[in-house]
């Protein structure tokens, strides 16, 4: 066997060992990009402001305009009470009806603003608890604070029910006191956190 | 603080996964082709049946990913395939300089025990479908360590071989429990750290900083401190005692996050090194080798370690080629110092390849932990990988003169079968990990996937406080 096949065998060793490392990198890329480490609510407060301008969030970035940007302004300010009165009375006036059963859970105010879960069967946990589905990082808020579950007297629904927290669950104003039935547009209050259920 | 990690897309990657096996086997026959040539000249006369085995092998365990374990990490077999074909390819290339051949050779040895490590590697991933199973034995598991930990002091079972006595025979065969002893720790330690690291990162006060443990927290790591050291003082074996008793304090670093834990463990085991250093001679040689390899007195008593460097400097960049090296002189090439006698034949590039594999495998380990749901897995994959990691630095620190020498197996290329089956139970515990953690939809237990969150935000990294 000549010596220039076997320098070449050599050399093509070690070429065919780093294009081997520079492949499992090039898998290693593709699975490190597929994959979105954020803090809570960043991405989802970001897209949900876009999607979403008529939501309260418009109100927290009003859109400066040159022209009318104090009438825009009153108008947005205008706009926000209104809605907030709308959002919190849905909660009562929602229960005649009882046909809009919520499917989501969502964050309006407090530090996880924007996160969305689902409303799962098997009930959602909300507390301080890492085991829970919503944990919230709030001073206010207890370890296992509330949880949705769907109700169990047979109506197609959802139930809020407060499991003895420190603070309390508010539904707009009232305190909740053992378990209440919620629709779209419940909102629900716990330290300073505004959770909101949406269809 | 609670962030989420949101898989965007989650592929299984098996395709990536054969392309990478399909090159890894390629390398390993190259290697081979290579190695035959330059002793002998001529292509090995058995390749078509040995590569169809290897190659068999290698694929068995993809096919059995492909059904069991669908999303497994893609790149932990073809990296263990490399690292495992490379070390065959020097133990054979050892056996033809010795003239060892055929059934008679390690190598032929090797390929047997690399077959049976295979198969239970693939029974690991048959019978273990949830790596969570293992957290019901951690009791269990550290009666299993502790025991194999302590077999070779056993009078009549043990065996002191190369002046440490970690061996036991069974019969025609000897094993080192050690090795195995390190996955049984391991799956006790996460069972144990993830009940009890509340209460050990919680409690105690701070002190210039640091936030020491109270007294009585103290005992789990005074029982790991002082089994190291009957380890370090019976089995005479400082690589072992300075693996388990740092497997276990990084795994108390991961579980309660703080620093004073890597502090007392330093400590404890710099007071340990320093009874022993003044208590054993067996240990003053070894320092008096590690500083000065190269003195007159110091070759007489043992030129290994002064070997292995000479052969790694031989090397150079592009090194000798496989089998155009001189490897053989140094004792143990096969197995303590088999990553210098490739570093002489593959020379620095292919040394440096060797080590980042190694790193890649690593990592994968850790990124496992970071992704799987449940703390005993985190605490599982970073102890199974810290333990592959540490025990490099340890065996290949020692040969290039970091640290004092002391006899450590490579993990998947050093002769030995005890070794090759421990260190592939690993990487199949690894994928079984990893299978859970880049799974889109976990399959929870009853009554605990009520409270999981959305599909979108499956995947919590939680911070205790």
């Amino acid at each position: 066997m000549s010596e220039l096949t076997l320098t070449l065998l050599r050399l093509g060793l070690l070429a065919l060992l780093w294009i081997f490392i520079f492949s499992v990198v090039g898998v290693l890329r593709t699975d490190i990009y597929g994959t979105a480490v954020n803090r809570r609510g960043q991405r989802k407060a970001a897209k949900q402001a876009q999607a979403q301008d008529r939501q309260p969030s418009a109100r927290r970035t009003p859109v400066p305009s040159p022209g009318g940007g104090a009438a825009a302004g009153a108008a947005a300010a205008g706009a926000a009470p209104a809605s907030e009165a709308g959002s919190g009375s849905s909660g009562w006036r929602g229960r005649g009806r009882g046909k809009s059963v919520p499917t989501r859970l969502v964050v309006t105010e407090g530090p996880l603003t924007g996160t969305s879960l689902p409303l799962r069967s098997g009930g959602v946990l909300i507390g301080r608890n890492p085991e829970c589905a919503l944990v919230l990082d709030d001073d206010y808020a207890s370890g296992r604070h509330c949880r949705i579950y769907p109700d169990t007297s047979g109506r197609d629904g959802w139930v809020v029910e407060d499991l003895g927290s420190t603070n309390g669950t508010f539904i707009g104003r009232d305190r909740l006191t053992g378990s209440r039935p919620v629709e779209v547009g419940t909102t629900l209050r716990i330290g300073k956190t505004v959770l909101e259920l949406r269809g | 603080m609670t962030t989420t990690v949101e898989p965007l897309t989650p592929r299984t990657r098996r395709g990536a996964e054969l392309l990478l096996l399909l090159l890894a086997i390629a390398i390993v026959m190259l290697a081979w082709v290579t190695t035959d040539l330059n002793r002998n000249g001529t292509v090995p006369a058995n390749i078509i049946p040995v590569a169809g085995g290897f190659t068999v092998l290698a694929l068995g365990v993809h096919l059995v990913l492909r059904w069991k374990a669908a999303y497994a990490d893609p790149v932990l077999l073809p990296i263990t395939t490399v690292l495992n074909g490379l070390g065959l390819v020097m133990i054979h290339r050892l056996d033809l300089a010795g003239g060892k051949l055929g059934a008679d050779g390690d190598a032929y040895r090797q390929i047997i025990w690399t077959t049976l490590a295979v198969a239970l590697a693939v029974a690991v991933l048959f019978v273990l479908r949830d790596h969570r199973l293992l957290r019901r034995y951690t009791f269990v598991t550290m009666a299993i360590g502790f025991v194999l930990l302590l077999l070779p002091l056993v009078p009549g079972v043990g065996r002191t071989i190369n002046g440490s006595q970690i061996w036991i025979s069974i019969g025609p065969m000897n094993f080192q429990p050690g090795e195995f002893a390190k996955i049984a720790l391991a799956v006790f330690f996460a069972g144990y750290l993830v009940q009890t690291r509340d209460v050990l990162s919680l409690a105690g006060k701070k002190v210039l900083g640091f936030t020491f443990p109270r007294g009585r927290d103290l005992g789990p790591i005074l029982v790991a401190w002082v089994l190291a050291l009957l380890v370090l003082v019976f089995q005479k074996d400082l690589g072992s005692a300075l693996l388990f008793f740092g497997l276990f304090v990084a795994m108390l670093y991961v579980a309660t996050e703080r620093v004073s834990w890597i502090a007392i463990g330093l400590l404890l085991f710099a007071a340990a090194v320093a009874f022993a250093l003044s208590a054993f001679t067996h240990f003053q040689k070894r320092v008096d080798l590690w500083l000065d390899p190269f003195s007159q007195d110091n070759l007489e008593r043992s030129n290994q370690l002064a070997n292995g460097l000479w052969g790694m400097a031989s090397g150079g960049l592009t090194g000798t080629g496989l089998g155009a090296g001189r490897p053989y002189l140094t004792s143990f090439a096969e197995s303590d110092f088999i990553f210098p006698s490739l570093g002489e034949e593959l020379g620095l590039f292919g040394a440096v390849a060797i080590i980042v594999l190694y790193l890649l495998f690593c990592e994968r380990g850790i990124r496992t932990a970071l992704g799987v749901r449940d703390g005993f897995g985190k605490l599982l994959a970073i102890g199974l990988s810290f333990s592959v990691a540490f025990q490099l630095f340890i065996v290949i620190g020692g040969v290039t003169r970091v640290i004092p020498l002391t006899g450590l197996t490579t993990p998947f290329m050093s002769l030995g079968g005890s070794s090759l089956l421990a260190n592939w139970v690993i990487m199949a515990l690894l994928l079984r990990i990893s299978d859970q953690a880049r799974r889109p939809m976990p399959e929870m237990p009853v009554g605990v996937a009520a409270d999981e969150p959305a599909p979108a935000e499956l995947t919590q990294v939680v911070k205790l406080p």
